[in-house]
């Protein structure tokens, strides 16, 4: 269906190509994943199927990429509009008119297609994906979700018999991520649609996939096989497999009902080194923030018992018993918050406290109410009843100067923070923002991102990059309280898992932190808390062990897996192993 | 627009509020939730500014309208020679400002109309009836128009993130500081969307004969050169004889021109909005109040003009309300259903 042929891209003014020797076939009727680290080349090679690449992006295309037996290279976009669907990694970039209904008829009105067919059309898609109340819907209107189904939608209408989808579910809360997902597997088995789909979040999506791509590195040919092939030599792969390799199983298992019959020997092991790793623990101290979150749930008060009076120590007893006043002022505190935003309650009487040193994820769906608490927290947004104290002072009626000393966010698209030119330039403007020594910014730069020039220009870093940039720029002010809305969206797990380590770093030196995240692994391994949000209401609130273990939804996979041990994350088990 | 037409016939007050009332009626009960619906609150302030603006000069620059009735007397300002005629601070009469003030309303007036036009057939409904030909054209505009509240989007957005940077986020340096990203922001995103359009098929033609094409040229060409110079007939004043049949024939050329070009085009529409009784209702509710009111002008341009030397206090004349009440016929005579507002307002 799709055939590349030894196909290279080179952008202009770059010296190296981008893809080199790609040399692939997707049959038809296959849903196929393209995986890799971040800047491989993946949307490269899914802008080469549309035609998009070098038609629209300029650059020079070597081999021969053929698309139902046509030559992009004689074809045009829009002459292969009707055989291939593509969804970018925006929705709202894609999206031409301003209703549901409308924008699923666009593709069809522009291929010419006449109207009772189209009606038919749109109404049979509008069921295939579950649209049907939303027909009439002004498109800014709807969820994250939402969005990305419309978008589907809207290239599933002229019934192309490719679709090519980039990342898909990254912005995507769980739930949201199975109904797209559900959605493709429907389409794939049903319709007989061949999808070729690039997604960062593996765990997600490696079990619906018949064959996987992989794109080990810039410009290195491509790896193609079976899932639990590439996914052997992958460098990114989702935590399941993380934990077959760990644990030697081969095959590697994929998904968790496969690893969970796998997993009784390794849970014996685990649960007989567990009761010894305890009182090693204990003996020898605080390894560091990893074992201290590692501790499973049913130790955690034994681990804790044997640490000296840190900050974390009156988090682990706060669980039992409702919170012991701690001697040192919150970073946070909130108080019966509630905000409205035109008609809806954003936010219902929230009351949350954050304590020095804590890692707090928030979680829920998209359009919970998580961005506008991180918003009230810094001061963006001004509560309509209730109070929000952070470090002493009222974040709305702060002098932004004051504020970035107490609090810092970073938002959801971290290009935002960043206007100079060059690396160099962006440092120097935040410590003048800061009041900090100058340097102050460019030590943090070369601690968090090793091996940038000062000459760089802010666009052209890639998502981690970017992101780190934004991080040290708003660390510059040494804030107390870090905020961070969606840190992993467009992330690989190896920047992921440098974030990580940054964060705990900074957890450890005495930062509260409060993460609204979609990303269940990344709150595992890293939040002390988790606090769920559900339609502006606090639905839960507790220990990560806890919440997590109990929400489905919620749960990591190792969590899945080795259930009814309380495991999070595969960093876990291996220190409990080793 | 035929409210708008209705309004500059008239300054009478009275009649003006009962205009903007009307039309206010009509978007209340019919709007959409879509975003140009909420464009008509920003006409409707767009449009009392403007009266405050009309108020203040003839405030400060004086009117050449004569009074006696002095209200208040500002100090005036000598200017040189050269600024002569021009006159600033002085006296101001209640004439002037009574005159200054029914001006700027019916400017407000038609401001507010053209809103309410906005706020009830959007960008992309007016799209819809144009013909195949022109459909690119059309495309190009509504997404120019649909880039203004992006615009706003990411103002607000980078100066949030200006904020979050400890700089001040207001004041015109701030907004200035913005500038740049923000028109970077929206480029990014004309592209995006612009690849978008692209891999959906957007601008695939059919072939045509050559032969038909070159008709085509020729005849929406001719018919223009007719509009042109028939428009010019008329309004020059020896051209009375031979402007109007010019006009009309430019315009069948164009037509016929616009109506072959659409063979080129592939496009089909989804669900087209249906022109029935209805519509017609509706347009002509619109056109009648326009006509009624340019009869009423004609006739009797007393009743629409109210003196303002000497001041009278303004009459409502009986005829003319009547007709700018059938205005509100499409209130009623269009079903409520949230999904088909009828554009009461056709450009007429």
């Amino acid at each position: 269906m799709i055939r590349f042929e030894d196909v290279s891209v080179t952008y202009d003014g770059a010296a190296e190509p981008t893809v080199r020797g790609v040399d692939f076939e997707v049959p038809e009727g296959e849903l196929v994943l393209l995986v890799g680290p971040s800047g491989a080349g993946k949307s490269t090679v899914l802008g080469a199927v549309s035609g998009l690449v070098p038609h629209f992006t300029g650059g020079t295309l070597r081999g021969r990429v053929t698309v139902a037996g046509r030559d992009t290279r004689t074809h045009k976009p829009r002459e292969l509009a009707d055989v291939v669907g593509t969804v970018g990694q925006d929705p709202l970039a894609h999206f031409v008119t301003d209703t549901v209904e409308d924008e699923l008829a666009y593709g069809m009105e522009s291929l010419g297609l006449a109207p009772d067919v189209m009606r038919r059309r749109v109404e049979e898609t509008l069921d295939l994906l579950g649209l049907t109340g939303l027909r009439d819907r002004p498109i800014a209107t709807l969820s994250g979700g939402q969005r990305q189904r419309v978008a589907i939608g809207s290239v599933l209408t002229p019934h192309p018999r490719v679709l090519v989808l980039d990342e898909p579910t990254s912005a995507l809360d769980p739930a949201a991520a199975e109904e797209v997902l559900a959605v493709l597997q429907r389409l794939v088995h049903d319709v007989g649609t061949t999808v070729l789909l690039a997604e960062h979040r593996l765990e997600r999506v490696i079990h619906y996939a018949d064959r996987v791509v992989l794109l080990p590195a810039p410009g290195e040919p491509p790896v193609t096989g079976t899932p639990a092939e590439v996914m052997a030599v992958s460098p990114v792969h989702p935590p399941v497999v993380a934990l077959g390799r760990l644990a030697d199983w081969s095959p590697l298992p994929l998904t968790v009902r496969d690893a969970r019959r796998r997993a009784a020997p390794l849970r014996e092991r685990l649960s007989a080194s567990a009761a010894a790793g305890t009182h090693a623990t204990a003996s020898a101290g605080a390894p560091g923030p990893v074992a201290q979150c590692a501790a499973p749930l049913q130790d955690a008060p034994a681990a804790a018992g044997g640490r000296t009076g840190t900050a974390r120590r009156s988090l682990f007893r706060r669980r039992p018993a409702p919170a012991p006043e701690t001697t040192r002022t919150p970073g946070a505190e909130v108080h019966a918050l509630s905000v409205r935003r035109g008609r809806i309650d954003a936010l219902r009487r929230i009351d949350l406290t954050v304590a020095p040193g804590e890692t707090l994820a928030l979680m829920g769906r998209n359009g919970a109410g998580k961005s506008t608490l991180l918003s009230c927290l810094v001061g963006l947004i001004a509560p309509s009843t209730g109070s929000v104290t952070v470090g002493g002072v009222t974040p709305h009626r702060t002098a932004p100067a004051d504020l970035v000393r107490r609090v810092g966010l970073v938002p959801q698209e971290p290009r935002d923070l960043l206007y100079a030119d060059t690396v160099a330039e962006e440092c120097t403007a935040a410590d003048r923002d800061a009041g900090a020594e100058p340097g102050t910014c460019r030590a943090l730069v070369s601690r968090l991102l090793p091996g940038i020039t000062d000459d760089t220009h802010p666009r052209d870093l890639s998502e981690g990059q970017c992101l780190a940039l934004a991080l040290a720029v708003v660390l510059t002010a040494r804030p107390p309280l870090l905020l961070l809305d969606e840190p992993t969206r467009g992330l690989d797990y190896a920047a992921k898992a440098r974030l990580v380590t940054v964060l705990r770093g900074l957890a450890a030196e005495g930062h509260a932190i409060v993460l609204a995240t979609h990303d269940v692994e990344l709150a595992a391994e890293i939040a002390h808390r988790v606090v769920l949000l559900a339609e502006g209401d606090v639905i839960a609130d507790g220990p990560t062990a806890q919440i997590v273990v109990s929400s489905p939804s919620f749960a990591p996979q190792v969590t899945k897996i080795l259930a009814p041990q309380q495991w999070l994350t595969v960093a876990e088990v291996r220190e409990a192993l080793a | 627009m035929s409210l708008g037409t209705a309004a500059t016939r008239t300054t009478n007050p009275l009649l003006l509020a009962l205009l903007i009332a009307a039309s206010a009626y009509v978007v209340a009960t019919h709007r959409t939730p879509t975003p140009a619906a909420r464009a008509y609150a920003a006409f409707a302030k767009l449009a009392f500014a403007v009266l405050l603006v009309r108020m203040f000069f003839a405030i400060a620059l004086g009117s050449p309208v004569p009074g006696t009735h002095i209200l208040l007397t500002l100090p005036e300002v000598p200017l040189p020679h050269w600024a002569q005629g021009i006159r600033l601070g002085g006296k101001v009469t209640a004439e002037a400002l009574v005159f200054a003030g029914y001006d700027g309303l019916r400017l407000a007036t038609l401001l507010i109309c053209v809103g309410a036009a906005n706020a009830l057939a959007g960008p992309a409904r007016l799209l819809k009836s144009l013909p195949g030909a022109l459909y690119e054209t059309g495309v190009a505009v509504v997404v120019a128009l649909t880039f203004a509240p992006h615009l706003i989007a990411d103002v607000q957005r980078l100066r949030a993130a200006r904020r979050l940077r400890g700089r001040p986020d207001r004041g015109v340096r701030g907004l200035l500081q913005v500038g740049l990203p923000v028109l970077e922001g929206a480029l990014e995103r004309s592209v995006a969307l612009a690849a978008a359009m692209e891999a959906r098929g957007y601008g695939r033609s059919a072939e045509v004969p050559a032969r038909v094409r070159r008709t085509t040229a020729a005849l929406t060409l001719g018919g223009l050169l007719g509009v042109c110079a028939g428009t010019y007939g008329l309004l020059t004043a020896e051209g009375g004889t031979y402007g109007v049949p010019l006009l009309l024939a430019g315009v069948a050329a164009a037509l016929a021109g616009l109506r072959l070009g659409g063979r080129r085009s592939l496009r089909t529409r989804y669900r087209p909005d249906p022109w029935n009784a209805r519509a017609w209702l509706v347009t002509g509710s619109g056109v009648a109040v326009a006509a009624l009111l340019s009869l009423a002008s004609a006739r009797d341009p007393e009743a629409l003009h109210p003196g303002v030397v000497p001041l009278v206090a303004p009459a409502l004349p009986l005829w003319p309300a009547a007709a700018i009440l059938l205005a509100l016929l499409p209130a009623f005579a269009v079903p409520q259903a949230p999904k088909a507002p009828k554009a009461p307002k056709e450009p007429s």
